[in-house]
């Protein structure tokens, strides 16, 4: 006999679908209400800025689950809805239609949106951001061969742009107003491995560099750089961070600061509403402070933490961040986002793009970083969660098993 | 039931204790793992995205892809956490003298 509690989950995205999934998988049979504003089933975003831009998948491809899977979830899932307003008080949401759902517990995972500039000309057609399904998808059908690519901002999402482009025979420039690529995440080094990857890779990419305007006549022909250089231009994506979607919690009333506050489950300022993924500022144990992440797998494991707390069955939400990206033939990953180190060993040949750089401090790893050493660089994680000691030495000598760093 | 049959893979001796190997069988990729002295065998290429599991970490029963750390049950091919969403397919091995021979349906 299902129970008549109901719960309701707003946005579908990674931490959202995770929320619900991990309610069923935790026992919970009462009835859950997901929202979400775009039309797809509860679906996650790294594919749109590679697999679904090259073309190499459709969009399905995103969907968290397969649809039996999904479906045998039984959650009430609501695409296309909006939500206004949440009503503390009556314990309510309000949609955009003026439906008022009911809950007793809310879940908000509204995730983020691109942060958009004040460049001129960014209203010409061709000129885009990248999030949504139907972002990659008219991106997608403008990238054919001879295309003519200006991206501006040298991180993440920009560089797997790129990389999507040169796949699909355009001629990509890259615009970075930074003095190197994905400062915010990467050590100096890792920026320099990952600039020469893109140079071999026939991608003009112009660092300490700003666009000034787009121009065109009604679509986008030119990108005019703030040296008065002009760049032909059939199609711009622009991506230069998010900003997270906390308006819907502020206007609650709830705690808000760069994201909305919550605590290692998931608690906001209010005990009832929990919030999980990019949207979030919470602590983080091992980095020893409050931390908001544009992650993949925060968005789940976060999720999955508070729906568990959810249900009164809290753990803990305490990870050593990890993030992976892929470029090409590389697959670029990072662990434990250290601000800082005394040393850094690097195993492996930088050159060839196949190596893992460790972070060290007072004869600890505290980060790694690595190209197509994946297995490395996760097993790095288990050696910063339980404290192992190693050296530069250790650590940069290939025949040395990193297993045998692990505390015994 | 399909007709299996056994192909001759590796010897005990080339897959140490905790350590895959990538085989080829026919057009098929297939991940042999030594797990504690067992061999098992199953899909190499993780069902989420092209990586071969062989050389992903291997930690108790499971193996995690070294793209973006799917894992796997080595004894059943199911997923045990995300991204992956599809199982694997697993093959019977059977170990012949020092040999190691995986079964595969006959075409």
């Amino acid at each position: 006999m299902a129970s008549d509690r109901q719960f309701v989950i707003i946005g579908a995205g990674q931490a959202g679908g995770w929320t619900a999934k991990t309610l069923r998988d935790q026992g919970f049979d009462g009835r859950i209400v997901l929202l979400g504003d775009e039309r797809y089933p509860p679906h996650e975003r790294p594919p749109l800025s590679k697999q679904v831009l090259i073309g190499e998948a459709e969009p399905e491809v995103t969907h968290l689950w397969p649809a039996d899977q999904w479906a045998a979830l039984g959650v009430d899932f609501r695409a296309g809805a909006r939500v206004a307003k949440i009503d503390r008080a009556a314990r309510e949401v309000e949609t955009s239609r003026k439906e008022r759902i009911p809950y007793e517990k809310l879940m908000i995972a509204t995730g983020a949106r691109p942060r958009q500039v004040a460049t001129p000309g960014t209203e010409l057609k061709g000129v885009f951001y990248l999030r949504y399904i139907g972002d990659a998808l008219m991106i997608r059908e403008r990238l054919v061969p001879g295309a003519k690519l200006v991206v501006i901002g040298g991180g993440w999402i920009g560089l797997e742009v790129a990389a999507a482009a040169r796949k699909r025979g355009a001629d990509v420039v890259v615009i970075e107003f930074a003095e190197r690529l994905c400062a915010r995440a990467l050590s100096p080094d890792m920026s320099e491995a990952v600039l020469m990857l893109h140079r071999r890779h026939g991608v003009d990419v112009q660092l300490k560099q700003s666009v000034a305007r787009f121009e065109g006549e009604g679509t986008v022909e030119r990108a005019v750089l703030a040296d008065g250089t002009t760049l032909d231009c059939s199609v711009a994506v622009i991506g230069i961070g998010v900003s997270p979607n906390f308006e819907l919690a502020a206007e609650a009333g709830l705690d808000i600061e760069n994201g909305i506050v919550v605590d290692e489950h998931g608690r906001t300022s209010d005990p009832d509403i929990y919030a999980a993924g990019d949207v979030t500022n919470h602590p983080n144990a091992f980095l020893g402070r409050r931390i908001r992440l544009e992650s993949w797998e925060n968005a789940q494991n976060q999720a999955i933490a508070a729906a568990k707390a959810m249900l009164d069955k809290a753990e803990p939400y305490a990870e050593i961040p990890w993030f992976w990206s892929d470029q090409y033939d590389a697959n670029i990953q990072l662990v434990g986002l250290p601000e800082r180190w005394d040393e850094i060993a690097v195993r492996g040949d930088v050159a060839a793009g196949n190596f893992i750089a460790f972070y060290l401090s007072g004869g600890k790893i505290v980060g790694a970083a690595g190209i197509n050493t994946g297995r490395d660089v996760r097993f790095c994680r288990r050696l910063i969660q339980s404290g192992a000691a190693a050296t530069a030495a250790q650590l940069s000598d290939p025949s040395v098993k990193l297993q045998s760093l692990a505390k015994k | 039931m399909a007709e299996v049959q056994y192909h001759d893979v590796a010897a005990v001796g080339d897959i140490a204790e905790d350590e895959a190997q990538q085989i080829i069988i026919g057009s098929k990729e297939v991940c042999i793992v030594n797990l504690g002295g067992e061999f098992f065998a199953l899909d190499d290429v993780c069902s989420h995205a092209y990586a071969s599991l062989a050389d992903g970490y291997i930690e108790g029963d499971q193996v995690e892809c070294p793209l973006h750390g799917a894992c796997f049950d080595i004894r059943t091919g199911k997923v045990k956490s995300a991204p992956a969403t599809v199982d694997l397919k697993t093959y019977p091995v059977k170990i012949e003298g020092d040999r190691i021979k995986v079964g595969m349906p006959a075409d």
